[in-house]
């Protein structure tokens, strides 16, 4: 029998007594994945209609530019760029929060429901009351925080369990899918128009009013959930398992649910709806992680890396702004969801 | 570590001894004291009431663990004695009553805290995808470390003596999908264990082993119990192995104990036959001494042939008065 002896987690032990577990492979996978990032980053800003080379763009972040290439880095494209991050590592912490919780890829917020939520949120705000973009983000936070509330009460028995949740989920997102449709035939034509480019999932024009209040989301948040990490890998080896190590299982499920569907109304408020990242990044991380567990700082970072890689493959492919972001990782992830339930059913775990 | 948070008062049995209340007290006994079984009990339950919504499973319910002692609860199936293993371990919340762990009320302590004194050997535990036996049985430290404390030296040192005490040693790098039962059931036992608990609760370890495993893991628990003096109860279907391992014995039926003791004082035809409904003879266990439960023959069993026999080696055996 061929043993593979995974590398054994390096410890850093101070005299003070402290002592930190760390995962050489997931702490290169993440430093690699930030470094993607920061390269698409730069690619990204330098792409559009006033190309810019990345050695400009570096220098122009760093305060060397000209008046012209200061505007547009600082005050067009920056912002877009970080939308795109905050929202991508939202989404991908969220996702593998989620996936962890129900002990399934499949119970992603943009499979149960809470993307369909703020959607539905949304637009009832464009539709009925004809709202300015605030009203609407506000709106979608709403309708996310409303959908996230109401699955966990229509699934909670004695606890929420893996299924349980993902089928409760599927049934809401079914309902407010209906609604959306309702109130499209509802809209005028403008308004149907407004929804529709709401609805994909884009980050055109996004400008630093978007970015501020999802910065501060983020930064309560990460750490809230990260640090739960430890309690998570612990229920995902059953309730009773985790009790008696001392993890207070509904409780730790509680913060971690609620921080996710938080991190995934703001990010839907600031980008829409984008499809597929929340399920595709937790799903990716852990295969090059190769570590059990929900691989929470790699998820985020896989998240951001892959919304980000998304828009600049839009606008390199199509031009600037005529394909939104959530079209192109809605087919990206959609492929990358046909092959996950391929080799699953190969490997006759569905 | 929680300084200065610990919340143990110290208390008075009925007798006036005061019980040790420590939580954090010594987790493991030398095995020289282990020998001397005592009357105090670190666990009890003072009349719960156990239920499921408003399925009542067991009224005024009490019971105490002896310390140091191997107790092993048996009875019917849906008797109650997996519901009160979960009351024991914290749970299932009993809806009146109190489980009490060095005389204060079992929740009353910080989670983490339980965690430390009283571990639980779960009927159903899900080894994560892909994790490795040291990694699992690792895990069982959690309750002794802190986001800063993640790995100490004596973490380490346990999980390698955990591993070896229950013979996984050898499968330290293996992937735990990849073992059989009777490999996994004892890398689950090495985590319980690394947990470093004075008081261990096992539901039911022994099912779904093939004959050789589950002796093995009751071998195990009864090293485990003689050795470093650390306080058992399990759940046992099997009533032979109940009466050859426990300590103490404590038989349900109806969500009531109705006998308990030492198993060579508590079994009895006449008590198999009121616990368990089957006619039996008792003798002695050639092996050990203690009592071994023969069913009676079917032909026995009915009521025209309803005279016990009596072998040789038999205990007073057999036909309670109609």
């Amino acid at each position: 029998m061929s043993v593979s002896s995974p590398p054994r987690p390096k410890v850093v032990r101070t005299r003070g007594g402290l002592s930190l577990r760390v995962d050489t492979r997931a702490v290169l996978v993440v430093a690699a994945l930030l470094a993607l990032a920061a390269a698409a980053a730069v690619a990204l800003i330098g792409t559009g209609d006033f190309p810019m080379s990345p050695a400009e763009v570096v220098r122009t972040l760093t305060g060397g530019g000209t008046p012209a290439q200061e505007f547009i880095v600082r005050d067009l494209r920056l912002p877009r760029v970080l939308v795109g991050l905050l929202v991508g590592a939202s989404l991908g912490l969220a996702g593998a929060v989620f996936q962890s919780v129900s002990r399934n890829p499949l119970g992603s917020p943009d499979v149960i429901g809470f993307g369909q939520g703020s959607a539905a949120g949304a637009l009832v705000v464009i539709i009925l009351f004809h709202g300015d973009p605030f009203a609407v983000a506000a709106g979608a936070v709403v309708g996310g925080i409303a959908t996230g509330i109401a699955v966990y009460l229509l699934a909670w028995k004695k606890g929420v369990h893996g299924y349980r949740l993902v089928l409760v989920g599927i049934g809401a997102a079914a309902v407010l899918t209906g609604v959306r449709d309702y109130l499209m035939t509802r809209a005028d034509l403008a308004d149907a128009a407004r929804s529709m480019v709401w609805m994909v999932g884009s980050l055109n024009g996004r400008d630093w009013g978007q970015v501020w209040p999802l910065l501060c989301v983020a930064a309560v948040l990460f750490p809230v959930v990260i640090g739960q990490g430890r309690a998570l890998r612990m229920l995902e080896m059953g309730d009773d398992a985790a009790y008696a190590l001392g993890v207070r299982a509904e409780r730790v499920r509680i913060v971690v649910m609620g921080a996710a569907v938080l991190l995934t109304a703001a990010a839907t408020a600031a980008a829409g709806p984008v499809g597929f990242v929340a399920l595709a990044a937790p799903q990716l991380a852990r295969r090059l992680t190769r570590a059990p567990g929900p691989n929470l700082p790699a998820s985020a970072c896989m998240g951001a890396v892959l919304l980000i890689t998304a828009d600049w493959v839009s606008q390199r492919l199509f031009g600037a702004d005529q394909l939104p972001v959530g079209a192109v990782t809605g087919v990206l992830g959609g492929c990358y969801l046909l092959w996950l339930l391929f080799t699953e059913r190969k490997a006759g775990r569905i | 570590m929680t300084p200065g948070t610990r919340h143990t008062p110290d208390t008075t049995n009925e007798q006036g001894e005061t019980t040790v209340s420590d939580v954090r007290e010594a987790a493991v006994r030398p095995a020289a004291e282990a020998a001397g079984e005592t009357r105090e009990s670190r666990l009890t339950a003072e009349s719960v009431t156990l239920s499921y919504d408003q399925r009542v499973i067991a009224e005024n319910l009490s019971v105490a663990v002896p310390d140091h002692s191997f107790t092993v609860i048996v009875g019917p199936n849906a008797c109650g004695k997996s519901t009160l293993l979960r009351a024991l371990s914290r749970m299932l919340k009993p809806a009146a009553g109190a489980v009490l762990l060095d005389g204060a009320a079992i929740d009353s302590y910080p989670a983490k805290q339980v965690a430390r004194t009283l571990g639980l050997l779960p009927q159903s535990s899900v080894a994560p995808d892909g994790i490795t036996v040291a990694d699992l049985v690792a895990r069982g430290r959690y309750p002794h470390q802190g986001l800063l404390r993640q790995w100490s030296r004596e973490d380490e040192r346990i999980v390698v003596e955990s591993m070896t005490a229950t013979g996984v040693d050898a499968l330290a790098d293996r992937h735990v999908d990849e073992l059989s039962g009777g490999q996994r059931q004892r890398v689950w036992i090495a985590m319980a264990l690394a947990q470093q608990t004075p008081l261990l609760l096992l539901d039911e370890p022994t099912t779904y082993l093939d004959i050789q495993h589950q002796i093995d893991v009751l071998d195990l628990c009864a090293q485990l119990h003689e050795e470093q003096g650390r306080t058992l109860v399990a759940v046992l279907h099997d009533l032979n192995h109940a009466a050859r391992y426990a300590t103490h014995l404590i038989a349900m039926r109806d969500g009531r104990v109705v006998a308990e003791g030492k198993p060579g004082e508590v079994v009895t035809a006449e008590l198999v036959e009121k616990v368990f409904g089957l006619r039996c003879q008792v003798i002695d266990d050639p092996e050990t001494g203690t009592p071994l439960v023969v069913p009676a023959a079917r032909r026995r069993r009915t009521p025209a042939g309803a005279t016990a026999g009596t072998a040789a080696a038999a205990r007073p055996a057999g036909s309670p008065a109609p």
